[in-house]
């Protein structure tokens, strides 16, 4: 294992494939410096504030990243690290106090811990709507969230409703209507947060598989150290209160990966190392 | 149902989480061991209630004709409903049912379209939607009967008072409960101004919504009895006017009988919105839960 303290990974493909492990390792500059042309997602010294006067809230101080285009970068932080509201201003939910977040054009989408379908609808309707606001013709939306769902393993399964499918299946039919807006960046918070570890695990190696096959850039929010190990590129650990980021980690581990092999969990630990000195600092 | 990923442990996974559990198993034998668990304690009940009466009737508290026992009130059901006129004021009675409550569903629904919209008109009227709602309707009647006249416009107005609040509250309280999770999956979805409304928050709002027109009902109903009893109207025959002329000539069996009508369509439809709000729940996974309640 070699975890390097450079600042970004390449804009590598993560595919699955065994033979596909990323990266010889090239010297780079570091992130927030480089590739602001070509980044899928970049934020320059974002800050954004919550409040005004005397309550308000630093939640982001300065924080600098640039994802490119295929990589998957992986955020990490204790409580209060502004995590969540990072990906809420990359996705336009919310607009930053400070700096400036840009996705170069591209489409964003963002999906949730829960998995936040609606429950009215069956999984292929939750589908085909995504596709009808992205103006997908009428006559062609069945077939395309047929296509979605099967690509999510979930072929058989359309005509069910969200309250019949467990809590794996749902967040994959989430994970099928977020590829039904056709993003080119995931952003992810906590998506596999609610879900136990067995089930959790196959998610990572379809999560893998779907943007490998896509070219997916994504950003994903855990609290989870081995889990950002194992699925990321690159990993951003962030400080708590206000948010900063305090160390980027290359992960040059060969995929397929384990959350469970030693290199992931020594990876993890060190990270987990990281923000314990991190929150040691707001103790007393 | 994936055949060829039957090697792959994703969809074993799938079929075992989505194999009958002992939970979902009885919920779904229940629908018809459901509905005959739950006829039998109305029958008990119904039977206990017709025990009761024929008691107190026996004990001889009150004479005959002032107080007659179940088997007298049931026979003079029996022959009114051999006659055209009982037939003929419960179709005047439910038409007006029908429009009034409709009338109520529009204003209703409009209103608390607006309102919920609508931020200052939310500050203006939403707590004198809820005043209004606790307002008697009985109480609108004069006023009814000097704007309107004694005509059917007088009992529709009142009507329509009575129902129409609860009917806003319910959309109201429907758009507010938006899961706010729901609007943020909508909001990334691309979902914007009338679309956000078509697809998700009134979909969203719907058994909210439901539960308001089942309330709005309730009034109605009472409001059209009391507009019945109060605005007779020269020539027309409804519950309301029969029930009055039993009076007049104190006819206890049939004043009896027609209460019995009364209680029987009341509890008629208000079964027939219960039947539409468990469909909503069930079709949503919300089944237990309506159970419950």
């Amino acid at each position: 294992m070699s975890v390097t303290q450079r600042g970004v990974g390449p804009p590598q493909a993560p595919g699955p494939a065994p033979g596909s492990a990323p990266s010889s390792d090239v010297s780079r500059s570091s992130a927030s410096t480089r590739g602001a042309g070509t980044a899928a997602v970049r934020l320059a010294e974002v800050s954004k504030v919550y409040g005004k006067g005397r309550s308000s809230l630093l939640a982001l101080d300065k924080v600098s990243l640039a994802v490119q285009p295929g990589e998957f970068v992986c955020l990490i932080g204790a409580s209060g690290c502004g995590k969540s509201t990072m990906l809420s201003l990359v996705a336009g939910l919310d607009t930053a106090t400070a700096g400036e977040v840009s996705t170069g054009g591209k489409r964003v989408t963002l999906m949730f811990q829960e998995p936040a379908l609606f429950p009215w609808l069956t999984a292929s309707r939750n589908v085909e709507l995504a596709l009808r606001t992205r103006g997908v013709p009428k006559q062609e939306r069945r077939a395309r969230a047929t296509e979605l769902l099967q690509a999510v393993h979930l072929g058989g399964f359309g005509g069910k409703r969200p309250h019949e499918l467990s809590g794996g299946m749902r967040q994959r039919v989430a994970l099928a209507r977020a590829l039904a807006q056709d993003a080119d960046v995931l952003l992810m918070d906590e998506p596999f947060g609610a879900l136990d570890a067995m089930t959790r695990d196959l998610l990572h190696e379809e999560l893998e598989r779907i943007c490998g096959e896509r070219e997916l850039t994504v950003l994903f929010v855990t609290h989870n150290v081995r889990e950002a190990a194992r699925l990321g590129d690159r990993v951003v650990v962030l400080s708590s209160r206000p948010g900063r980021v305090i160390e980027e980690i290359s992960v040059d581990v060969k995929r397929p990966r384990r959350m469970d092999s030693p290199d992931i969990t020594e990876l993890g630990a060190h990270m987990t190392d990281r923000l314990r000195e991190e929150m040691a600092s707001h103790g007393r | 149902m994936a055949a060829e990923t039957s090697l792959d442990p994703l969809s074993g996974l799938d079929n075992l989480e989505l194999a009958p559990q002992p939970g979902r198993d009885f919920l779904r034998r229940g629908t018809s061991g459901k509905a005959l668990g739950a006829v039998w304690p109305k029958l008990l009940a119904i039977a206990l209630a017709l025990g009761v009466w024929e008691l107190v009737y026996l004990s001889g508290y009150k004479s005959a004709i002032i107080f007659p026992g179940p088997a007298t009130v049931l026979a003079n059901l029996w022959g009114q409903m051999q006659h055209a006129l009982l037939w003929q004021a419960i179709g005047t009675t439910l038409q007006r049912a029908v429009v009034g409550f409709g009338l109520a569903l529009i204003i209703g629904s409009v209103v608390g379209a607006l309102v919920s919209r609508i931020k200052p008109l939310r500050a203006a009227v939403g707590s004198l939607i809820t005043g209004l709602q606790t307002m008697p309707s009985i109480a609108w009647f004069p006023f009814a009967i000097i704007f309107f006249g004694l005509n059917t416009s007088a009992i529709l107005f009142v009507i329509v008072l009575g129902a129409a609040p609860s009917i806003a509250n319910g959309l109201i309280a429907g758009v507010d409960y938006t899961p706010p999770l729901l609007l943020r999956a909508g909001k990334t979805m691309g979902l914007r101004g009338l679309a956000l409304y078509r697809h998700l928050i009134l979909p969203a709002s719907l058994p909210t919504f439901v539960a308001g027109l089942k309330q709005g009902w309730a009034f109605a109903w009472r409001s059209l009895m009391a507009g019945e009893l109060l605005v007779i109207i020269a020539g027309t025959s409804s519950i309301g006017v029969l029930l009055s002329t039993d009076q007049q000539q104190a006819d206890m069996p049939s004043a009896m009988a027609i209460m019995i009508v009364i209680l029987v369509l009341g509890i008629a439809v208000d079964a027939l919105f219960g039947t539409i709000d468990r469909a909503i729940r069930r079709r949503r996974g919300l089944e237990e839960s309506a159970a419950g309640s």
